[in-house]
């Protein structure tokens, strides 16, 4: 049950047509398409190898599929570079402080210097703001990418498993800081294995199986009445083949 | 015969003999004039093919690489036939100058600061390459990024270049032709010494080259327990 099929394209926030890509002679996504209309949080999700990371660095530029198309707020994905940002699964932190990681982002900005040290209490990082980035901890680290992201002001914010294997008060402040953007009208496009977060998180869900979108649902919906046999079985905790 | 000789050199040194710091002189200012060259075109070269892809890439690479492991002889010799007379250089009369030395040093360690910046930028453009990506980077500033943030490591490769040059003696020989109180250094006069039976300037420069060596050494350990303690590296 698509989701994207009643929606009109005009208002979507994200719109994916056709997307395919091939690495190494092998195709690993096939002809994706999904639309989604809501500013909050969509999930990706999948087991491994189902292609999310793939999606979400082709969605963000990072990647060129060989086909499809992929629009932001109705217009090309490419035209909307300067307003996207993503956080990928290990944190990325220059070879310097904490404070200068976030200083990097400002590309000359006084009114991002202006937010840095708001963004820096926002993830708790005040009192080692001083410190070189790569001595802090797995948590702190991506509490400050998820800073440097959010000092850029992204309409669109792409999130490749920020919170994997982080202590239960980092996951807590980074899906805060998710929500208040949220509610300041960013499109999240997250990728989770964690169920109970994306329940607390979602408001809607695309699955992916073997590189293809096997059911793209509302939240609740996907939960209570998964379409696709491949998430009922991953939502039942089986090996999805 | 040989503490003889230790006691001797060790009264060289100490006494600050003349001839002995004129030859240690000229070897620092020959090495470092030709490491100044090789970082000038070594750090460029090795940025350059880490961050940019075009075909035949790896075929440069595999170059630079072998280029690393030339001989100093064979160096001395493309110099020398430059720059004598019938050569395409020869009209600069350059031969048996310092500046010949300096060139023949900087064929010899511009590859070595060009592979090792390379391997050092290759890892950290493949670390840094989505973010700089995801961020919008330009080049203009992701450039003087890979060098600060590679700052420990490129010090390391340096200095190992400048201790290739100061301790080389194959090419300098060729091209500077050991020429008392002009183009005579270190490992060219520790040479000629040690084949007239001289031990004791022999040995009193081969202390110091010894002590340079170690000095470097103990340099290159202190940048990369500097760059390490703060995670730089």
């Amino acid at each position: 049950m698509p989701m994207s099929d009643s929606h009109n394209p005009k208002h979507s926030t994200v719109q994916v047509e056709g997307l395919s890509l091939t690495l190494g002679g092998k195709r690993l996504l096939h002809d994706l398409s999904f639309n989604t209309q809501t500013s909050g949080t969509t999930l990706i999700m999948g087991p491994n190898g189902a292609g999310k990371s793939l999606l979400l660095r082709c969605l963000h530029g990072l990647l060129e599929p060989d086909q499809g198309t992929v629009e932001f707020f109705g217009k090309p994905a490419h035209t909307q570079q300067r307003h996207q940002a993503m956080v990928f699964q290990k944190a990325v932190l220059l070879r310097r402080t904490a404070r200068a990681n976030l200083l990097f982002a400002c590309q000359g900005s006084e009114a991002r210097k202006k937010r840095i040290e708001t963004l820096l209490s926002d993830v708790h990082l005040t009192e080692k703001a001083d410190q070189p980035a790569r001595l802090l901890s797995g948590g702190e680290q991506q509490r400050l990418a998820l800073a440097r992201a959010l000092l850029t002001e992204p309409q669109i914010l792409f999130l490749d498993e920020p919170t994997a294997s982080l202590d239960p008060a980092s996951v807590l402040i980074i899906e805060r800081l998710i929500q208040e953007a949220n509610e300041r009208g960013v499109k999240t496009l997250f990728i989770s294995h964690d169920l109970g977060q994306a329940k607390r998180l979602a408001s809607d869900i695309v699955f992916l199986h073997k590189g293809q979108i096997t059911e793209h649902s509302p939240a609740d919906t996907f939960f209570t009445d998964p379409q696709s046999r491949e998430a009922k079985a991953y939502l039942d905790g089986e090996l999805v083949l | 015969m040989l503490g003889d000789a230790f006691s001797e050199a060790a009264t060289l040194i100490l006494s600050g003999d003349p001839e002995l710091f004129e030859i240690l002189g000229l070897s620092i200012q020959v090495s470092l004039t030709a490491l100044f060259f090789s970082i000038a075109l070594g750090l460029p070269i090795g940025t350059a093919l880490a961050i940019s892809q075009f075909r035949g890439k790896k075929a440069c690479v595999t170059v630079l690489n072998s280029l690393m492991g030339l001989p100093p002889v064979v160096v001395g010799l493309l110099v020398y036939l430059m720059l004598s007379r019938s050569g395409p250089l020869g009209v600069l009369g350059l031969l048996y100058t310092p500046t010949a030395m300096v060139i023949a040093q900087v064929g010899l360690i511009t590859p070595i600061i060009g592979a090792l910046t390379y391997q050092v930028m290759d890892d950290l453009h493949r670390e840094y390459r989505d973010l700089f990506s995801s961020l919008k980077v330009p080049l203009a500033k992701a450039v003087p990024t890979y060098l600060w943030d590679a700052r420990y490591s490129l010090i390391t490769s340096v200095l190992a270049g400048f201790g290739r040059a100061i301790s080389e003696v194959g090419a300098v020989i060729i091209v500077g032709g050991n020429i008392d109180h002009l183009t005579r250094v270190m490992t060219t006069a520790i040479a000629l010494e040690t084949s007239k039976g001289e031990l004791a300037i022999a040995l009193g420069l081969g202390i110091i080259l010894l002590a340079l060596a170690l000095f470097v050494n103990a340099l290159v350990t202190w940048v990369k327990t500097a760059g390490q303690k703060n995670a730089y590296v």
